[in-house]
């Protein structure tokens, strides 16, 4: 960490002549990461399955997913290379368009609870006291409870509440990030609890820096290498969690497709026994998008994070 | 030592009191109740019924009649099954606790080798395919690979039965008995190891990797010892003893059963039973549950803490 620092300071104190000083980090990172192929491997299958998602719907005569009761339940074919399901509509475009749900509520999910987990990681950290006790004591309340019962309460109650369809993925996200924000604010907070010790954060105070001066210009650059590491290795639980409770029909709902509720069909015996091609592509998909995304975050920790990974 | 366990005592059990009246207002605000389900009763019968139970008294009343008990050891009533919760617990966990046992060993076994390996040969083929099995390992989705391995293995193959613990009708005993419940728990048992090694493994292999250039493994080297003893008798020991505070936090996975697994498997285990209770609405019964995995996942964090401090007396926890 002490490197950032010292770039950090430095560009400060005379931006002018070492223009560069902020960016070599990055630039030695990036230099790092290009020498990692496994993680180059990871980013590239990452990438791919975006554009999938994203842009291959747009070549998809079967976009409609209109109702063709005579192509119900077809195994692949050459116009259907992945088969159509019980309504007629091609697996392959469904797989896509239950990608950008799935994908969606992955990365929003992760934001958000990225965003929560540091900021009040950061102030139990920095302010301890009260603060730290209020916040670190709910973490430590919401830890003890198992979060797939309490995935499933949550789940229950938004039936309830009859939440259109289309809302229901928003909600989805609220509910995983509230669940995986204390784990983070744990660990935020253990760095910041190091961090403010150090020369640079004293040397902060010695000048007579605002609080807020010294949190967000001083600090925080200090944790962003730390936040990027959990905030791709967490992408890649939230599609997990998501797809659990799909599958479970509690998260997002049929007709919008998302890779777990398209597994669902498995629950079907005959489906499941005679139709792999219904629940095979989504649940490779599942795994193909978190395996990339879990060693592409594992690279970056090796370039972004000085200590010995565990 | 004396006063951290009493502090960790004492906070455990403020946290845990808190966790239960959490738990409680969670499932007093899920909607749907055993009784509104039911549509064989009539209006009064129903009316009746909310009164034997004590649903129509105010939320904080129920919450302290409940606490009351749980407190006596009595978790209350089963709805759906009509028995007492606890007895059903202790009916349905043993099975959980086989399943989780044997696939821990398992997980604990393979990770450690693995691990080892990994370590002294790093940066070889091996370890890089190792990785890689490792992150293949950790992206699983649980359900998934469940229901891809019994297709295969059950379904198509016939190797091994899809799920259950016994085969339907059957009455064996003695040894017929046992080998039929280990054919059951083949796949389980494979899908839980599967699924925790890739984490295990990773611990193993980033320990022992600093174990070895420590000067006290050059020094065994220099005594002359065999390679084999240096690494098993002096790295992987000292490798292990972090690893100590993880037998801890094993534990509600031990006990709690495992609610995805248990259904994709259709074994009678504790979270199997959780999952059928939920769509039921058998409240004591699921704040039974919850509660008992609050309480070993707070006795095992205490646990780990403590244990940690044994092992190792340069940590000091306040």
């Amino acid at each position: 960490m002490s490197t950032i620092t010292g770039g950090v300071a430095e560009s400060e104190v005379a931006p002018a002549k070492r223009p560069l000083a902020r960016s070599s980090l990055w630039r030695l990172a990036a230099r790092k990461l290009l020498k990692n192929k496994l993680a180059l491997a990871g980013l590239f299958v990452v990438v791919f399955m975006f554009a999938l998602c994203f842009i291959g719907p747009l070549f998809s005569p079967y976009t409609d997913n209109k109702i063709h009761m005579a192509l119900m339940n077809k195994a692949p074919n050459l116009k259907h290379w992945l088969g159509t399901d019980a309504l007629g509509r091609d697996v392959l475009t469904r797989v896509m368009q239950a990608g950008r749900i799935s994908l969606t509520v992955g990365l929003a999910s992760m934001v958000l609870s990225v965003f929560l987990g540091s900021l009040l990681g950061a102030i139990a950290g920095y302010y301890r006291g009260i603060a730290d006790q209020v916040i670190m004591r709910i973490a430590d309340l919401l830890m003890t409870i198992p979060s797939l019962p309490l995935l499933f309460i949550l789940g229950a109650l938004l039936s309830e509440w009859k939440v259109p369809t289309d809302y229901r993925m928003y909600i989805v996200m609220l509910m995983l990030s509230f669940v995986s924000w204390p784990g983070l604010a744990r660990m935020v907070r253990g760095e910041v609890l190091s961090l403010r010790e150090r020369e640079f954060m004293q040397a902060a105070t010695v000048l007579g820096l605002r609080d807020r001066r010294k949190l967000f210009k001083h600090l925080l650059p200090n944790l962003v290498p730390l936040l990027i590491v959990i905030a791709s290795l967490n992408v890649g639980g939230a599609i997990l969690s998501e797809s659990v409770l799909s599958f479970f029909g509690l998260g997002v709902m049929p007709p919008t497709p998302t890779w777990g509720n398209m597994i669902d069909s498995a629950n079907n015996l005959i489906d499941f026994q005679q139709r792999p091609w219904l629940w095979i592509p989504p649940g490779f998909s599942i795994f193909a998008t978190v395996i990339a995304i879990n060693i592409f975050g594992d690279g970056l920790r090796d370039v972004l994070d000085p200590k010995p990974k565990k | 030592m004396g006063t951290f366990i009493t502090k960790r005592l004492l906070y455990t059990i403020l946290i845990l009191l808190a966790a239960s009246l959490l738990i409680f207002s969670l499932y007093a605000w899920t909607p749907g109740d055993f009784i509104t389900g039911n549509i064989k009763l009539t209006p009064e019968r129903k009316a009746e019924l909310r009164e034997i139970y004590g649903l129509n008294k105010p939320l904080l009343e129920r919450y302290g009649i409940w606490m009351k008990h749980a407190l006596h050891g009595d978790f209350g009533y089963s709805m759906a099954q009509q028995k007492p919760v606890f007895t059903l617990f202790n009916q349905y966990i043993w099975n959980s606790f086989l399943l989780a046992a044997v696939s821990t060993f398992f997980t604990w076994l393979i990770a450690v080798i693995i691990g080892v390996v990994a370590a002294y040969r790093q940066y070889s083929w091996f370890d890089t395919l190792v990785m890689v099995v490792i992150f293949a390992a950790m992206s699983l989705p649980s359900f998934f690979i469940g229901l891809f391995l019994i297709k295969i293995l059950a379904v198509d193959w016939k190797w091994l039965p899809p799920g259950g613990m016994l085969t339907t009708g059957s009455n064996a005993t003695g040894m017929a008995y046992a080998e039929e419940v280990v054919r059951h728990m083949a796949l389980p048992v494979i899908v839980m190891t599967l699924l925790g090694i890739g984490s295990l493994t990773r611990y193993i292999r980033g320990n022992m990797i600093d174990v070895m250039k420590q000067d006290y493994i050059r020094t065994a080297r220099a005594k002359g010892l065999k390679e084999r003893q240096v690494l098993f008798t002096h790295a992987l020991r000292n490798a292990l003893l972090p690893a100590i505070t993880l037998v801890g936090f094993e534990l509600p996975a031990l006990f709690g059963g495992s609610l995805i697994i248990e259904k994709i498997f259709n074994w009678p285990g504790i979270g199997q039973l959780y999952m059928q209770s939920f769509g039921l609405r058998d409240y004591p019964l699921l704040m039974g549950f919850t509660v008992l995995i609050a309480i070993l996942t707070v006795i095992g964090t205490m646990l780990s803490d403590i244990l940690y401090r044994v092992a190792d007396p340069r940590v000091r926890l306040q």
